[in-house]
């Protein structure tokens, strides 16, 4: 069996009985045309919707926050209800870079929140790790409510609850510079989206990305494989906690402006709600997610101003007991019986 | 003279006032086919998870190819050459068996940590993997998410993901449990055909595949080690059939 040839898919023809095809998982990470059809829709929303660009502008942002998410909760499996501290982290630092020291270029801004994030990623994960469950979530809650309460009272430098102000920034490397309408912003935050998806992409289906699945479905036979779970963890904890943190600085350069709330427990409960709706662990989950919940929570608060949650929560309690894998794990039977037909023609 | 693949020195594991564990000296000659057997509640699950690291001793060694690895983790002792398989399947339900054991060997291998390219193309990798799944007769069901198996297969998926650590020495808790006799048959094939230079304990209730397969028996009875010698001595000796009365004893 040469299986090492380079001919894909000459080489898919029926396999000898009792050898294996490795074809299929060759395969996996090929990208599909579905997945196309996803990416043409900020496109679409482009030219149907120019007078809302800054509402799609936050749906693109809430989609980084959500693949972030995805990233800790959906692959690794650690449950988290203190996401925002990433979030308002990345916001801020952004902010700051740009009011405070006058650097308001935005990939630079970018990439200083990345790394500030990251780096508050990585403080925190041996605290988060230590506990499992309830103990987990206990503590991601409390660096939550701890982050929220340090912005608050560093009125100085945060500005408090009146929020961060003053934040100028300039071009997208010196040729866009963000105009009145939001166009420039929305193509941005869109861009930023499109590579962060790429990058978890081939995370998730990288050797990484397999253990980080394999270990959320059995964390005790990992070290048995020889593999250390708390440094896997900690490693998706702190990827996670980057991208949340480009997502809030998203929000600062596009808004010019960071409130408080960036840390706020509603924002850290919304985006699970977000990510489960949509379907945790396959990226496009998050996208789904964020897309129908933003999209319901406009329709619906344009409908009934006051008791748009109560609409809200009725979805999400259906899509629970209905659809327990969110929107993406009702497509899944479907896309299973598509795969056998393929591999057993 | 070689060191022994896996030995013990005075081992000993205290939970409370309860002795689980009691003054455990135990030898692995390379290539051993060694048994471990015993009622239950003898202590053979704890003795594995002291072995293995799961555990800290109370007090006392363990050696792996006579290097002292008691302060080590689990994982540290599966980089150098210990490998498991469980009593309860512990397996990746959602992960096909290709998946599960390339998952095995790529750690095995170091690739592990790397993020850019795909499971998929990493030929050394799959190559080895598709090699294991073969050989444990697996090869039908390669792309079948592991959930989706028989239970006898399933324990098969256990034992490939033992091998692709490439194990000098490999515990085997009780492989044949919970496999109908059906299936039971391909199980004890495999274990026949394991390389001769790997070091293997067995632990097991089905005596049948014990006397079978094991070349050496360590008796176990609160926690101690009663009695160690061939399969003929151990089947007549006075003392095993006064524990295992009433339990089915095996004349060789």
């Amino acid at each position: 069996m040469d299986s090492r040839s380079p001919k894909p898919a000459a080489a898919a023809a029926t396999p000898a009985p009792g050898t294996v095809d490795l074809a299929p998982l060759r395969r996996a990470s090929r990208p599909r045309w579905p997945e196309l059809a996803v990416w043409l829709l900020p496109v679409a929303a482009w030219f149907l919707f120019p007078e809302d660009l800054a509402l799609l502008t936050q749906i693109a942002i809430m989609a980084i926050f959500a693949l972030s998410l995805d990233l800790v909760l959906g692959y690794a499996g650690i449950v988290t209800l203190g996401h925002a501290a990433f979030f308002g982290v990345g916001a801020y630092a952004a902010g700051l870079l740009a009011a405070k020291l006058g650097i308001g270029d935005p990939l630079l801004g970018l990439l200083f929140a990345a790394a500030v994030a990251a780096l508050a990623g990585l403080v925190t994960a041996p605290t988060v790790l230590r506990g499992t469950g309830l103990t987990r979530l206990m503590v991601t809650i409390g660096i939550g409510m701890m982050l929220f309460e340090a912005a608050n009272k560093a009125t100085d430098l945060t500005g408090g609850v009146d929020g961060l102000q003053g934040i100028e920034m300039t071009p997208i490397l010196g040729l866009w510079s963000f105009d009145l309408w939001g166009k420039t912003a929305y193509v941005y935050a869109v861009v930023v989206l499109l590579v962060l998806f790429l990058v978890a992409r081939r995370i998730v289906h990288s050797p990484f990305g397999l253990s980080l699945r394999a270990l959320h479905m059995n964390p005790a036979r990992m070290p048995a494989l020889g593999v250390s779970v708390d440094a896997r963890l900690a490693a998706a904890w702190v990827l996670g906690a980057t991208y949340a943190g480009i997502a809030g600085a998203l929000l600062t350069q596009t808004t010019q402006f960071v409130s408080i709330d960036v840390l706020g427990f509603e924002r850290s409960a919304e985006i699970l709600l977000i990510l489960v709706l949509g379907g945790a662990g396959r990226l496009y989950g998050a996208l789904i997610g964020t897309i129908v919940f933003v999209t319901l929570h406009h329709v619906l608060a344009g409908i009934d101003p006051e008791y748009w949650q109560m609409w809200i929560g009725l979805v999400l309690i259906g899509i629970v007991l209905f659809a327990r894998n969110g929107i993406m794990g009702a497509i899944d039977p479907f896309e299973r019986l598509l795969a056998r037909k393929k591999t057993e023609p | 003279m070689t060191a022994p693949a896996l030995h013990t020195r005075n081992l000993v594991k205290t939970f409370g006032g309860f002795t689980a564990t009691d003054d455990v000296s135990l030898t692995l000659a390379p290539g051993a086919r060694h048994a471990l057997i015993g009622p239950n509640g003898a202590g053979k699950t704890t003795l594995v998870n002291l072995l293995t690291g799961v555990l800290a001793p109370t007090a006392g060694t363990v050696f792996l190819a006579g290097e002292d690895v008691t302060g080590l983790g689990q994982h540290r002792r599966v980089r150098r050459g210990l490998a498991r398989t469980f009593q309860i399947n512990r397996l990746f339900a959602d992960l096909t068996v290709l998946e599960s054991v390339a998952l095995a060997v790529g750690e095995r291998r170091g690739v592990g940590w790397r993020v850019w390219s795909p499971v998929g193309a990493r030929g050394e990798v799959l190559d080895e993997a598709a090699r294991l799944i073969e050989t444990l007769r697996l090869a039908d069901v390669a792309h079948r998410r592991t959930r989706d198996l028989a239970y006898g297969r399933q324990r098969l998926i256990e034992i490939a993901l033992a091998l692709a650590v490439q194990p000098r020495v490999l515990l085997l808790d009780e492989p044949a449990a919970g496999v109908p006799t059906s299936e039971s048959r391909a199980l004890f094939e495999t274990l026949a055909e394991l390389p001769r230079d790997m070091t293997i304990l067995l632990i097991e209730h089905d005596m049948d595949l014990v006397f079978r397969f094991a070349e050496r028996i360590s008796v176990l009875v609160s926690g101690a080690v009663l009695l160690e010698d061939t399969p003929d001595v151990v089947a007549t000796h006075p003392l095993v059939r006064e524990v295992y009365l009433g339990e089915a004893t095996h004349h060789a």
